[in-house]
This record gives C-alpha cells, sequence and structure tokens, in this order.
C-alpha cells in the first residue's frame, strides 16, 4: 500500500513492473501478463485470425470435404535473415510445400516458438510479420500457436515448429509408390540458390549480391496441374539433401530407375561459381522453392504448359525419365553415365 | 562459365576419345596424381570413354588421405583442450584418427570450427586474445602458401595465441617413391594441376628424364584430363618422356614466384610419413626457425608416429596405384563412406569414396 489517499506523497513512485521490454526476456515464457502482452501484440496482431481471437487451448475449425494431409517440420537456420528470405518466410513455405507435395491445398497451420532470451522484440516482430504475409499469399490461416523461451545461449534466437493441415480434393495417389516407368520427370526451375545464399552469408564468404534463396510457395504450381487435369503421379520438393537426394528417395520408395539428363538441369552462374570455389556438387545443394513432378510421358506437354509462366516455376523443365530397375542415373555433360547416390552427411567443403 | 564449359562439352570430349582410340596400340598404365582428378575422373565417367588397353591408376595426391593417423590424434587431443579454438578445412573433420574424428570432438565440447581459408583462423585469433586458436594446416603445394602466410601474418601482427598444426607433403617425392618401387606399374603421369600452378614444372623434369615417363601437367575438367591422357599417351607411343603442360591457362614453367617465396620463408623440406604408404624423405614441409613459436607441436607436445595398424584396408596399395579401389576385400562391404576403415573412402577426393559414389566400368587389368 501506499498509504492514506490524502497523504500521497506524488513524488514517490510504486515499483511497477516494465511491461515493454525490447528484447525476450524468461518473463515472456512465464504465462503471466508478459506472455499475454507478447501474444496479443506480436502474434494475435500479425496473423489476425479468429480463431486466435478466441484465446482458447485449441482452434475449433470447419472440416473439408475432401481428404485431409498433415504435416510437421522444424525450422532451425542462422541468420535468421539472409538474401532473399528469412526464418518466417521459410517456416510458411515450407509447411505448405510439403502440404502442396500431397496435392493438398494448405488450410491451417499452427506455429509454435522457442525464442531465446535476449532476442530482440523487433527481431521477432519482423519474422512473425514476414510469416503472416506468407501465410496469407498462401491462404494459409495461422490458427493456434505457442510460446517458450529458454535462457540465453541454449537457443539461436528463435526456433520455429509448425504443423500444416490441407485439403485432398481430388482422388489422385500422390505419392513414390505411383510412380511409373515412362513417366516424366519435370524441374521446377534452376537448382541450389537457397543453400548457397545462406552458406555466402553464414560464412561471410562475399558471393555476389544477386545470390538470394529460391524460397517460394509451391501450392499455385501444383493447383495448376491438378486443375488442368494431370494425372500427377508423385510430387516432391527439394529441401535437405537437394535434387539428388529427393531423386534417390523416390527411386528406393517407389522401386523405380530414373534417368536423368545432366545437361538439362538448370544451375546459375552464381551457383555454380560459388560450388566450384568450394568444391560443393548443385546436385546436393538445398533448395525451398523447388520441386519434381512425375506425370505421365503422354501429359508432359500439358503439364509444362500448364506451369508456364506461374509464380516461382517458370523454368519447368523435362529433366529425364523413369525405367523399370532402380536407382538413379545420370547421363553427364561428355556423353558417359553414371550413378547418382544419397551422401554420407552434409557436403563438406574441400580443401584444395 | 567461361574457362569451364568449353573444358566439359561433350562433343570436343568424344573427339579427344576418338583420337586416343587411333594412336593406342597396347596397353598403357596411367597416373592420375591429384584426388581432384580422381574425382573428375570418376564423377564424369572418362574411363568409360577411354580405350580398354589405357589403365588409370589413381595417385597420393589427397591431402586428406595421406595425412597420418597419429597427426589426426594430435589435433584432436589439442581440439579437446578448453581454452583452445581448433579451425579447420571441412572436409578433415569427418577424417578417422585411431578412435574418434573432429566431429565427435565437437560434440564433446570441444572448440571446432570449419574455416574457409588459414585467414579466417587468423581473425578469429585476434578476436579471441584469451584463447589458443590452431589451424590444421594440411595439404600439398595448393594450400602450402596461404598456410605460410597465415604464419608470416601472425608474426607481423604479434598474434602470439596463434599456431598451426603442420601435416605438409610435397608431391615430387612420392612420385618418385612410386616410380622406385619394385611393384611399380606407372608408365606415365598425369601431374596435378593446381600443384603446378603454384611450384611451376620444372622440379618434374629431372624425374621424367631420370625415370623414362612422361609428365603431362593437367587441369580437372573432363576435356582438359582427356587432353591430359591423349598428350601422354602420344608420348608413351612414340618412346618419348618429357614434360608437357596440357594446363597452361594457369601452369607456367616456373609456377607462381610470389607464392613460392612465402613458401620458402615460412617452411623448410623435412622427413614426413604419408598415411598408407609410410616415412619418404624429404617428402614434407616444416615450420622454419624463424616462425617456430608459430608451431602448434613446440606448444602442444610432439607427434608420435607408431607404426600402421595392420588391417584388411588396401589403402596403402591404393594410394600408390599399385591396386584400385574394387580389389579391396572390404570395399563396399565392411568400409563405406559412413564407416571408413581407410581414408580414401572418407574425402570426395579419395579414390574408394569416389568408386563408391560413382562406381565406374573398371576398365584394363586390376
Amino acid at each position: 500500500m501506499c498509504g492514506d489517499a490524502n497523504k500521497i506523497d506524488i513524488s514517490m513512485e510504486c515499483a511497477l513492473p516494465i511491461s515493454n521490454y525490447p528484447r525476450i526476456t524468461l518473463g515472456h515464457g512465464g504465462g503471466g501478463r508478459l506472455m499475454h502482452s507478447l501474444i496479443d501484440r506480436v502474434f494475435k496482431k500479425a496473423f489476425n485470425d479468429p480463431a486466435l481471437e478466441s484465446a482458447h487451448d485449441g482452434a475449433d475449425l470447419p472440416s473439408p470435404q475432401g481428404r485431409l494431409a498433415m504435416t510437421t517440420d522444424s525450422y532451425v537456420v542462422h541468420p535468421l535473415f539472409f538474401p532473399g528470405s528469412d526464418i518466417g518466410a521459410l517456416a510458411v513455405n515450407g509447411t505448405v510445400n510439403d502440404l502442396a507435395m500431397c496435392g493438398a491445398r494448405p488450410l491451417y497451420l499452427t506455429a509454435s516458438f522457442i525464442l531465446e532470451e535476449g532476442l530482440a522484440l523487433d527481431t521477432l516482430e519482423k519474422v512473425v510479420q514476414s510469416m503472416a504475409r506468407n501465410a496469407s499469399s498462401a491462404g494459409i490461416r495461422v490458427v493456434t500457436g505457442d510460446t517458450k523461451v529458454v535462457e540465453r545461449g541454449k537457443g539461436d534466437g528463435v526456433f520455429i515448429c509448425t504443423a500444416g493441415v490441407g485439403e485432398i480434393a481430388h482422388q489422385l495417389a500422390i505419392n513414390p509408390a505411383s510412380v511409373r516407368p515412362g513417366d516424366a520427370v519435370i524441374l521446377s526451375g534452376d537448382i541450389g540458390r537457397h543453400g548457397m545464399a545462406v552458406m555466402g552469408v553464414r560464412e561471410s564468404l562475399g558471393f555476389s549480391s544477386s545470390l538470394e534463396s529460391d524460397c517460394a510457395c509451391l501450392w499455385p504450381s501444383v493447383d495448376a496441374l491438378l486443375r488442368a487435369g494431370i494425372q500427377v503421379h508423385c510430387l516432391r520438393d527439394l529441401t535437405r539433401g537437394g535434387l539428388a537426394t529427393s531423386l534417390v528417395e523416390i527411386s528406393g520408395t517407389g522401386k523405380i530407375r530414373i534417368r536423368i539428363n545432366e545437361e538439362s538441369i538448370p544451375v546459375t552462374e552464381e551457383v555454380r561459381g560459388a560450388c566450384e570455389v568450394l568444391g560443393l556438387d548443385p546436385m546436393y545443394v538445398a533448395n525451398e522453392g523447388r520441386f519434381v513432378a512425375f506425370v505421365p510421358a503422354n501429359e508432359e506437354d500439358k503439364a509444362l504448359a500448364a506451369l508456364r509462366g506461374i509464380g516461382p516455376s517458370s523454368g519447368d523443365q523435362i529433366i529425364g525419365i523413369v525405367e523399370a530397375g532402380g536407382g538413379v542415373v545420370m547421363k553427364s555433360t561428355i556423353g558417359a553415365s553414371r550413378p547418382i547416390d544419397m551422401l554420407s552427411g552434409e557436403q563438406l567443403p574441400r580443401i584444395c | 562459365m567461361k574457362f569451364v564449359d568449353e573444358y566439359r562439352d561433350g562433343d570436343s570430349a568424344r573427339g579427344y576419345a576418338a583420337l586416343l582410340a587411333r594412336i593406342t596400340t597396347r596397353p598403357w598404365t596411367i597416373m592420375e596424381v591429384c584426388g581432384g582428378q580422381t574425382h573428375s575422373i570418376v564423377k564424369n565417367g572418362i574411363m568409360e570413354l577411354l580405350p580398354d588397353a589405357i589403365s588409370l591408376v589413381h595417385g597420393p595426391g589427397c591431402p586428406v588421405c595421406v595425412t597420418p593417423a597419429e597427426i589426426l590424434d594430435k589435433a584432436m587431443e589439442i581440439a579437446s583442450r578448453p581454452g583452445v579454438i581448433f579451425c579447420s578445412f571441412g572436409d578433415m573433420l569427418r577424417v578417422p584418427g585411431t578412435s574418434r574424428d573432429l566431429f565427435q570432438v565437437r560434440a564433446q565440447g570441444g572448440d571446432v570450427r570449419i574455416v574457409y581459408s588459414p585467414m579466417d583462423s587468423l581473425k578469429i585469433a585476434a578476436e579471441n586474445p584469451g584463447k589458443e586458436v590452431v589451424f590444421f594446416a594440411v595439404g600439398f603445394e595448393t594450400t602450402a602458401p596461404a598456410n605460410a602466410m597465415a604464419v608470416i601474418e601472425a608474426q607481423k601482427r604479434g598474434l602470439g595465441n596463434f599456431s598451426i598444426l603442420v601435416s605438409q607433403v610435397i608431391v615430387p617425392p612420392a612420385m618418385e617413391a612410386i616410380l622406385s618401387s619394385p611393384v611399380n606399374r606407372v608408365q606415365g603421369f598425369l601431374a596435378a594441376g593446381h600443384v603446378c600452378t603454384v611450384m611451376g614444372y620444372q622440379e618434374y623434369e629431372p624425374i621424367a628424364a631420370k625415370y623414362r615417363v612422361p609428365v603431362v601437367v593437367t587441369g580437372f575438367e573432363p576435356v582438359d584430363i582427356l587432353q591430359g591422357i591423349y598428350m601422354c599417351v602420344l608420348q608413351l607411343e612414340k618412346g618419348q618422356s618429357v614434360v608437357e603442360n596440357q594446363y597452361a591457362r594457369s601452369v607456367k614453367r616456373a609456377g607462381n614466384i610470389p607464392a613460392q617465396e612465402a613458401l620458402k620463408k615460412a617452411f623448410r623440406i623435412v622427413r614426413r610419413k604419408w598415411r598408407g604408404i609410410g616415412e619418404i624423405p624429404a617428402s614434407g614441409l616444416g615450420l622454419t626457425e624463424e616462425y617456430a613459436d608459430f608451431d602448434a607441436e613446440a606448444k602442444f607436445g610432439a607427434v608420435i608416429y607408431g607404426s600402421d595398424v595392420i588391417s584388411e584396408c588396401i589403402a596403402g596399395l591404393v594410394l600408390q596405384g599399385v591396386k584400385k579401389p574394387l580389389d579391396c576385400p572390404v570395399f563396399g562391404t565392411k568400409c563405406d563412406p559412413d564407416h571408413p576403415l581407410g581414408a580414401p573412402m572418407v574425402s570426395s577426393e579419395g579414390a574408394c569414396s569416389a568408386y563408391y559414389r560413382y562406381q565406374p566400368a573398371v576398365k584394363g587389368p586390376a
């Protein structure tokens, strides 16, 4: 108590708790007023969804007509912002793309944030606003979330965990088991940009500033294929491990051989140059806005026409065909063939 | 990409393959010295384009492969110490010593950092005056000048907390060791283009003359390598044995003089042990007296060499070109890139790893 109301000394102030911290403190994860203020000021404001406004333990949502697709992913990237994109855009598009690869229209997204004590609130706001922008353009609603704070040194700024739900409104079985000999393999653009852009800033390699991540939402491209009535057999977005790893995975699961042509795989000058310097193979470098589509051979022209001019995937081309057998075989630029395998771990820059 | 695309051109490659088929009248065994060349040969399927009579064997020029286990163990011992920041090129982190690798040291709490240049570790030393920063100076004549510059610069800037763990080797003595071996079957060499960019190729002239072997300084792109093989076979068929330069866009006879001067200032020739091969006199580099203070062995204790543990792995014979990876009884069974028994299975430049990844059609006698 501050004493008798009639005798208040106006020069005396009670030690009210600070609520406008410029940085995340452990209190922001404590479940009290600070956390609620963070949720209101940052998350609810940016995501602006009625499901969040209900401030309930979970979201009560209308269910779609078709089958459901569900996926989950976690995002840890350093630095949080890199040329062409940021962790917020990655978290939304990565999850949306996983749904799209099931042929599912993205509907709902959850977002859990693990924040490191000391993270600037401005930085968090920028990340969340980027998520909101990307979610809005992908047509996915952010309907529920969670916030935890870990002590300084026990995180890397922000980790984001998501789950996504999508609607499958067609009868196709889009997965590796549906791939058939004779299928055409379509690649949706040049490879290796995301991995090299992040490595460029992370290691201060001073690459040209034109090297930007390819991070993008792939649903419009998939939607276009489905709307055109293409009997899509399989879709796979090329993330960690790059094009090579994705093809090896599909070949293994689908029990088919994939024969590709090195000359038909687009790689920009910047990515090639950076890979040359470091002794890396762009076939194994990460992407965040590219996918491969397996379609019946007689529908390849129709599929390419459907994809033409859509979003990030303007550069689609046939890179190979599916045969009976196993493994991935690539015809090199000099005309010899070699098998493509998965790497043991991550690619490491060579000594010389 | 200029200076790259021309040397990956399918028509030029097939042109050299056709020329080779025309001039080859009997079997020849040629060794490419450098691991980068081995990688390119296997990755691009170059052996598929060669006449059956031409057999390529893979040389000892993979820095990861020839670094002795004892030096790796020393590296891990230093990297495990509190107060040390241990810096290395990326592909050394997966190379096993006798019991573990640097990735494991890092997982156990050691401060092990991947750098792209020794100069990066110098920067780390300047930023962390309270810590000892050690750079793992591994490689051939290609990495030596930059490593030399690092200690020269460290001395200039008075960075007493910086040192390098030296495992530098040089190519010509290894070539001589291979040629003087009673089991040698190498008849011609593709010399390593990047080593010669630094050192020039004068030092190969006495070797070509003494052992009567053609030596062709060769680049790394498929057309470079096919042209290098063509020049080498042409000499073999004519009974010649001189040094020629296929990689003239990068290599001059005298090499890069400022790089050689830096190298000579910081390093002197010493006896070195090569993993899988053994000790070769005057085959490596150690720091000169002037830079002895920057020697990690002086700060953290000398490397103690033992004899190599005998295992089923035939890495030593592979590195000398006596055997090919597929001759090894444990290739692809007990030994693969996830569980390497020998260093050539570790680095992408190692012959075994290249064979495992790309499984080439093997030609010629094994």
